[in-house]
């Protein structure tokens, strides 16, 4: 365990003509989880992006593990849910397992939506879901066998989620930090308690 | 060895679970399967009534007609080919997981197929008969579409898929694609013109197969390369 | 990358420096704008006044010494579009984006001019100011395929994504180019076999090619003059935040 699971030295990025971060470091080790913290506009989701390769105009650099970064190695929850509306919450949870290429049995589909509260709701297709079921269904993935893996990436989870959601997902995040495995996300909301967690600050000393 | 298998069997996965979702996405939208199917046969009618209902003026256009209306359906299922993956976020889940990008590239432009150009292609000889085209050349045309109409697709694709995150996309779409369909409608619209004239069409098809071939191993890198762009934009 | 010369190599990412590339070239834009200036005069008056009138054409035939040099680097442009594009999607060569976006304008220009010289020449020749002959056919789709590039730039804001969008456009397009060319001529060999061809006239005395050749290799040089400074506007206006931009335009201003 001698490579942080993230490593990033000498970030600087720069987005509509205005620089975000200069000179920006960040390390991660496993078992680690790390709040970015910042206002709006900051830059914390393009750190974020940038991270998972969906930002690539930046200059430093960042390794997972030692490597540069490749997309099996972490998870990514944006914004934007990843998620279909037209298709059920079984559906879309089959289709990112195949997208990992999971080869074991489709039970785990289910599983992960009894985790997130949403036993019944296989079938269901997305859209006639509420706000804050459509956010579970997004994280259930996070309950994915194929979530297994160095580094989470979650940007806002928490957004449109009841205290029970919360709660639910704070404890899916614990298990894999208690996996070993890293979580570096953003919130507005006061954070979960979790073992090993720490707070960075972006964009506040402008 | 026994991880090379193992990779491939992810790799079948990977095609197949894209297939399934992007088909049963297609299917679950029946007006969606149905627009661009009508537009060709609206396209169709309104060159009797615009240009001549006279039989052997019919069967002298019928070929272009009818290719450059395939054109038109499928240029105008292309515009919403990746925009809703990219609004809720599953195509940049697809393009972060999945290795290789290429295979469910790939399985999004079979689906797509699928549900625009083998319609069309099916539904080409009747409306050909509708125009009066030879009867010896409806095979030809069929054929021509059937070999055309990937290619069409994928060279779309690639268009879709630049335009994908802008905001006036669709014209651009236009713009950027249809130079590039103008060897898929020579070739296909002469093959359907040497079967009506009694000649070997062979000719446009064998070069059409050649460039389908070429096209379905080639233009998904291309297509693959262009959604990173897209993802990127916001 | 590996068994290139370490000489080669730095040279290599010398010239991939935007900074290297506007201080270099600034002083050859007066000498190639005189040379392009000098050879194109010389070839038009050569051309258009002492060159005897074809014997089938009559003086319509002069326009050549305008619509072959334009016809050319029409198509030439469009190829170094695509190659600047993969040196942009394989080494990540700024310069080359540039490079590119300078080109797209000044080929459509060139496409354009082609164009409208075969059309006027068609119009004595034909009859017709406009005719669907092979060569204005493929002409047209090339200045088709140009806007898309130019519509493509201008669509995306991000300028990056947008060089990288271009990049694969242009190399999907340039792969297309020799298929459309073909695809057209042999359309047109199938739907009016004898239409009338400069390469079917007999070989030319030199004195009509040699201001032939001189003017093509003045919109040569004249091309290259208009993508360099292209290039340096496009430099600047990428690394206008850059300090050696900034201390330029306070040395200028001063």
């Amino acid at each position: 365990m001698s490579h942080a699971v993230l490593d990033i030295v000498g970030l600087r990025c720069e987005r509509d003509d205005r620089e975000l971060f200069a000179d920006f470091d960040l390390r991660l080790a496993a078992a680690e989880a790390m709040q970015l913290r910042g206002p709006n506009g900051a830059g914390k989701t393009t750190l974020l992006r940038c991270i998972a390769g969906m930002h690539p105009e930046y200059e430093g650099s960042i390794r997972l593990l030692g490597a540069p970064v490749s997309g099996e190695r972490l998870l990514f929850v944006g914004h934007r849910p990843g998620i279909s509306g037209l298709l059920s919450a079984a559906d879309n949870l089959r289709w990112h397992l195949d997208l990992a290429g999971w080869r074991g049995a489709g039970t785990v589909v289910s599983a992960a939506l009894d985790r997130v509260g949403l036993c019944g709701y296989d079938e269901v297709p997305c859209q006639q879901l509420s706000a804050g079921q459509q956010r579970r269904v997004a994280l259930a993935r996070l309950a994915l066998p194929t979530a297994e893996v160095p580094l989470w990436l979650l940007d806002e989870p928490f957004t449109a989620l009841d205290d029970a959601g919360l709660e639910l997902i704070s404890g899916l995040m614990a298990e894999r930090l208690a996996g070993d495995g890293a979580i570096l996300f953003t919130t507005h909301q006061p954070a979960p308690e979790l073992p090993g967690l720490g707070t960075r600050w972006i964009g506040a000393a402008a | 060895m026994m991880a090379s298998a193992a990779d491939e069997r992810s790799l079948w996965v990977l095609f197949r679970g894209q297939l399934r979702r992007d088909l049963k996405l297609a299917f679950g939208q029946p007006s969606e399967l149905a627009n661009p199917l009508a537009f060709f046969v609206v396209v169709i009618t309104l060159f009797p009534l615009g240009v001549s209902p006279e039989p052997g003026v019919l069967a002298g256009m019928a070929p272009g007609v009818l290719w450059i209306a395939a054109l038109l359906a499928t240029l105008l299922g292309l515009e919403a080919l990746f925009r809703r993956d990219r609004d809720d976020g599953t195509l940049e889940q697809m393009v972060l997981r999945a290795q290789p990008l290429y295979l469910p590239v790939v399985a999004r432009m079979l689906a797509h197929w699928t549900v625009t150009g083998l319609p069309l292609t099916l539904l080409a000889p009747l409306l050909g008969g509708m125009l009066n085209l030879a009867p010896e050349a409806r095979l030809p045309l069929m054929l021509g579409l059937a070999l055309g109409t990937p290619v069409l697709v994928l060279l779309g694709g690639v268009g879709a898929a630049l335009t994908v995150g802008l905001r006036a996309g669709g014209v651009l779409l236009a713009l950027l694609v249809l130079p590039l369909f103008v060897p898929v409608l020579i070739l296909g619209v002469s093959a359907a013109e040497l079967a009506s004239s009694g000649l070997p069409p062979s000719g446009p098809l064998l070069w059409l197969a050649a460039g389908a071939s070429f096209a379905i191993t080639t233009v998904p890198f291309a297509i693959a390369a262009a959604l990173r762009i897209g993802v990127e934009v916001g | 990358m590996k068994y290139i010369p370490d000489g080669l190599r730095r040279l290599w990412h010398r010239m991939g420096s935007p900074r290297w590339f506007f201080e270099t070239t600034g002083s050859w834009v007066p000498w190639l704008g005189g040379a392009a200036a000098l050879l194109i005069a010389v070839g038009t008056v050569w051309g258009l006044a002492f060159a005897p009138p074809d014997y089938l054409q009559g003086d319509s035939f002069r326009i050549i010494y305008i619509h072959v040099p334009a016809a050319y680097l029409a198509q030439a442009g469009y190829i170094l579009m695509a190659v600047c594009g993969v040196i942009l999607l394989v080494w990540r060569m700024k310069l080359a984006d540039m490079v590119m976006t300078a080109v797209a304008p000044i080929g459509a220009a060139f496409t354009f001019l082609a164009l409208a010289t075969g059309s006027i020449w068609g119009k004595p020749t034909w009859g017709t100011y406009w005719i669907w002959d092979a060569r204005i056919t493929s002409v047209l789709i090339l200045l088709f395929l140009y806007l898309g590039i130019i519509g493509l730039r201008r669509a995306i804001e991000r300028p990056e994504a947008a060089g990288r969008a271009c990049a694969i456009l242009a190399i999907v397009g340039v792969i297309n180019i020799p298929i459309i060319k073909y695809s057209v001529d042999w359309w047109m060999t199938l739907h009016q076999p004898a239409t009338f061809s400069i390469t079917a006239a007999p070989a030319m005395p030199p004195i009509m090619w040699v201001p032939l050749l001189l003017n093509v290799l003045g919109f040569n040089l004249l091309f290259a003059v208009a993508v360099i400074q292209g290039t340096r506007t496009e430099v600047l206006v990428r690394e206008r935040r850059t300090r050696w931009v900034n201390d330029l335009c306070l040395r200028e201003t001063a």
